[in-house]
């Protein structure tokens, strides 16, 4: 039980949080929510021995597109009275949740799930730490990913700025 | 030890969270973060597996994940200040017409 206790606490609290990130009226409460979220998700990442992993999320999550989130709901003045978070597509929407949750129920309970694996030793190879394993699965055998990865970064650089920028370009004045 | 399925589960019902988050919410902000609940719940799923069978490719898919994320919401915000711009309102419904 006290094994399974950082798993309580990190999963529920990420589960509390995103559903407060849905249910809350005010945006700047959600992206709030949203951070709670993350942190706590880096937590169960920690638990899952993936502290490297737990690092970018606390960084490239918390620390940067959530402040992202911040400067736009504050940019576009949404603090007072959002609108009310159930509307005309409630029915629709109820319904489709349902079925969601009612496929994802039966495939959770359909499936076998085997017990974790035991760790196969490797003696001739030292053993490495989280973040020198990842560089070097990164590096070597996602070397060609990691290429396109930094393109989608560079193309998203220039697409915010183009969409942002305005100034005549999306005004028809 | 937490059994896999228990994570699998948490994970599912993260996911659908997200999910009813995009289907109820209107406004547009609250819906690109609930496409960030719907990665994150992903993303538990991914590191997971990682850890129960011992491989680390599951690790790596995260970072490719939290790096498309990234472009994801850059993009998403931009789109959404040039929206709201052109229509003063962050209500989805509001976005009924493609031409100006």
């Amino acid at each position: 039980m006290i094994q399974q206790l950082p798993f309580f606490y990190f999963g529920g609290m990420a589960l509390v949080c995103a559903i407060l990130v849905v249910a809350s009226r005010v945006a700047i409460y959600s992206a709030m929510a949203l951070l709670g979220m993350f942190i706590h998700v880096a937590g169960l990442f920690i638990v899952l021995d993936a502290p490297f992993l737990a690092g970018v999320q606390l960084l490239v999550y918390a620390g940067a597109i959530l402040v992202l989130y911040l400067f736009v709901v504050m940019l576009l003045n949404l603090q007072g009275g959002g609108s009310t978070p159930l509307q005309k597509q409630t029915p629709w929407a109820i319904l489709l949740s349902l079925l969601a949750i009612g496929e994802l129920g039966y495939l959770l309970v359909k499936t076998h799930f085997y017990p974790k694996l035991p760790a196969i030793p490797h003696p001739s190879v030292p053993t490495l730490g989280n973040s020198e394993t990842i560089g070097m699965v990164l590096y070597t055998q996602y070397l060609f990913p990691f290429e396109v990865a930094s393109v989608i970064l560079l193309i998203a650089l220039v697409g915010a700025i183009v969409m942002a920028r305005g100034r005549g370009r999306f005004r028809p004045e | 030890m937490v059994p896999l399925s228990w994570y699998v589960a948490l994970s599912a019902m993260m996911f659908v969270t997200g999910l009813v988050g995009v289907l109820i919410r209107r406004n547009i902000v609250v819906v690109l973060l609930c496409i960030e609940i719907m990665l994150n719940a992903v993303n538990i799923n991914f590191v997971a597996f990682s850890d129960y069978l011992h491989l680390i490719d599951g690790q790596i898919f995260v970072f490719f994940v939290i790096t498309v994320a990234a472009a994801e919401v850059a993009i998403g915000l931009g789109i959404i200040i040039s929206l709201f711009r052109l229509k003063e309102s962050v209500n989805m419904d509001d976005y009924n017409l493609l031409k100006l």
